[in-house]
């Protein structure tokens, strides 16, 4: 596959981790984290469970707090600051595992809700975009349902409308489809494709290794807090370098 | 098994049950002879101690007797209730005047049960219902109020700051500059009457002669301090749960202390401090209406026992539900007011009703300090040396009147539930 073929070398950093370290208590989970994420680029993070991947990308949104070193997104570093967070908060759109739509709200209401209040977009506009986004992903005829109406694959493109629906610039993926029914993966994985193709920057920490060969440009092998190997999907899979790789790659390909 | 394809195999239906009224006897209570002969026992006991009851509260009952001594020998003194029923609902406010904590408690009910209409559940219409419903209430009660410039201010102000936070983005510029103008009308007026550069000029709205709280008595004190101690005390509870689960140690541990403090004491000893302590500390000149330390002391009381339950509430959510709210960019406020009370509040509906029930009752504590709400007045129907000798019938017509509140709350509690639970049931 093409995927790697457009060149990234020209872009800009949009993402930049220098010597990130955090701990829990007393835990080292991210160990001396340096990474650039380019304008556009695709990244699949992967690694056993354990290894710090999650805990990598909600830093850059500030879910975690990072202790020491630097995250900038945009240009803007983190920090206490709760002005920068929400600016960044805002620009980077994130999808979890357990979908975390709001139970009590609609489905449109939940993609609105941020536009109108974060944004400040009047209504009607804030619907409209919605409506597009709830066609892109497929499921418009089910815009006033509730979230616990769906099946977990239609709660998971919802998920990902929502966080569109803030125009966001880069979209962090936590195990989008690990809670998903086997059945349900592909049509979560169907629309993160169409919106790799889009040229969206993306961060997905996932275990489908078909999504990564088909849309990453590198793929981040994480182990025990550090990033133990990074390549391009077709050398990452073909020829491993690291022991703990081959290891990794071993168990999870042929179980 | 047979080897039909899947989907063409006849569908079954369940087994016919013996359906309806007999059968249904059948199999709940005959299902066997130790059910049976329950059911006969239960049955004929229930029966015994209903015509018994019956017998006395209607068959041999006295509607109609002029004094107690003519009750004598008969069953129920219903004819005490017929009599001392102005005394029971009003207490001592003015004989003459009695229409008025009347027609009162038909304002209180009204106001209730239009907001208890989930189609009222908007801030403005609430704001309406409430502001009317209150303002005729204590007219009617008081007879005449004089309403303070600063008070008008104040709204002012008020009205304008919550237009510019809320509508800030959204409203048009001529609605955000009408905003601002009212909130700068407020602050600066408000400025100038504490300079003692404006006078303290009230409003006074005068239609009815003046009755002070010492004298106001039964139902209506009973609604009031039930209604508005919960009015306050609801917010006020949500922000004392929000501030325990702060980050910030400081208001954490203030709210906690708080909150602690208040439960560890009887509310009858909240009452009397605010009764006889408070007006010690207060500079001379100064004093409140004892009314008010009341209701003041109960909404303090309830407010620590609704924040708890609604901390139970906000515990119950996810991790995930605040951090897809702070991932969307939302702050405290938003995320608060939007996702995270409206969800737990639904979780706590029936501990929340349960504590108003509670409280409903409760407030009936106020005796201690002298005022005289509807067990009170309940109570002084008996002290009639002419009617001596029926408090039976006068504590069952008050734990009737209270039944009749207690158990719409209760079932309102259960339509809430459902009405509020209808979307997100899977």
């Amino acid at each position: 596959m093409a995927a790697a073929a457009h060149d990234l070398s020209k872009s800009a950093s949009v993402i930049t981790l220098r010597n990130v370290n955090k701990w829990f208590g007393q835990f080292h989970v991210l160990s001396d984290i340096n990474l650039d994420v380019k304008e556009g680029e695709k990244i699949v993070v992967c690694g056993p469970s354990g290894s710090g991947k999650s805990t990598l990308i909600r830093c850059i949104n500030r879910l975690e707090e990072h202790q020491a070193g630097d995250i900038v997104v945009h240009g803007v570093t983190l920090s206490n600051d709760v002005k920068n967070v929400e600016t960044i908060r805002r620009d980077v759109g994130m999808v979890f595992q357990s979908f975390n739509l709001f139970p009590h709200l609609t489905i449109l209401d939940n993609l609105t809700l941020a536009p109108i209040w974060v944004r400040k977009m009047p209504k009607k506009d804030a619907e409209e975009i919605a409506m597009n986004l709830l066609k892109r992903v497929r499921i418009p005829e089910q815009a006033l349902k509730y979230p616990g109406q769906l099946s977990g694959g239609q709660q998971q493109r919802v998920a990902i409308a929502r966080a569109l629906c803030m125009r966001p610039e880069i979209m962090l993926f936590d195990e989008p489809t690990s809670a998903l029914d086997p059945e349900m993966v592909k049509e979560v994985l169907d629309v993160m494709v169409e919106l790799a193709r889009e040229g969206m920057t993306m961060l997905v920490v996932t275990h489908e290794m078909g999504f990564a060969r088909a849309v990453a440009d590198r793929v981040i092998f994480m182990d025990q807090g550090e990033i133990v190997e990074q390549n391009e999907p077709e050398e990452f899979f073909a020829n491993p370098r690291n022991d703990r790789t081959k290891l990794f790659l071993s168990q999870i390909l042929h179980h | 098994m047979t080897d039909v394809p899947v989907g063409e195999r006849k569908q079954l239906a369940p087994p016919v049950d013996d359906s309806g009224p007999l059968g249904w006897i059948r199999r709940n209570l005959f299902s066997s002879w130790g059910n049976g002969i329950t059911t006969v026992v239960l049955i004929a006991a229930l029966a015994w101690i209903l015509s018994w009851f019956l017998d006395w509260a209607v068959f041999t009952a006295n509607f109609t007797a002029s004094t107690g001594a003519e009750c004598r020998g008969q069953g129920a003194c219903w004819a005490l209730i017929r009599e001392k029923l102005r005394l029971i609902f009003f207490g001592t406010f003015p004989y003459e005047q009695q229409w008025r904590p009347l027609l009162a408690i038909i304002a209180m009910l009204a106001m209730l049960i239009t907001t208890s209409d989930r189609r009222m559940w908007r801030p403005w219409r609430l704001l309406a219902i409430w502001s009317v419903g209150s303002f005729v209430t204590f007219l009617l009660m008081f007879g005449q109020i004089h309403i303070p410039l600063s008070l008008f201010l104040a709204v002012a102000l008020v009205v304008g700051g919550v237009g510019l936070a809320f509508r800030q983005g959204i409203g048009t510029p001529l609605e955000m500059n009408a905003y601002r103008a009212l909130a700068a009308v407020g602050a600066v007026g408000l400025v100038l009457r504490f300079a003692g550069i404006l006078p303290a000029w009230k409003l006074p709205i005068t239609p009815f002669s003046y009755v002070e709280t010492g004298l106001w008595g039964g139902l209506p004190v009973t609604m009031i301090l039930a209604t508005y101690g919960l009015l306050f005390a609801f917010p006020y509870g949500i922000l004392l749960a929000l501030g325990r689960r702060s980050n910030l140690p400081l208001i954490k541990g203030l709210c906690v202390g708080f909150i602690e403090l208040i439960r560890g004491v009887p509310l009858i000893s909240l009452l009397i401090m605010a009764s006889v302590m408070l007006p010690l500390f207060l500079p001379t000149g100064v004093t409140f209406d004892k009314f008010l330390r009341a209701q003041v002391a109960v909404i303090l009381f309830a407010g620590a026992y609704i924040a708890e339950t609604v901390r139970g509430g906000l515990q119950s959510l996810p991790k995930g539900q605040f951090e897809a709210a702070d991932a969307m960019g939302l702050n405290y406020a938003q995320k608060t007011a939007l996702i995270i009370l409206p969800q737990a509040l639904r979780v706590v509906i029936p501990p929340l009703i349960n504590t108003f029930i509670g409280f409903f009752k409760d407030t009936s504590l106020v005796l201690i300090i002298g005022i005289f709400d509807f067990l009170n007045t309940a109570n002084q129907a008996l002290v009639d040396p002419a009617w001596a000798g029926y408090p039976g019938e006068v504590y069952l017509f008050a734990a009737f009147v209270y039944f009749i509140f207690c158990y719409s709350m209760s079932r309102y509690s259960k339509y809430l539930e459902v009405e509020l639970n209808k979307g997100t049931r899977r």
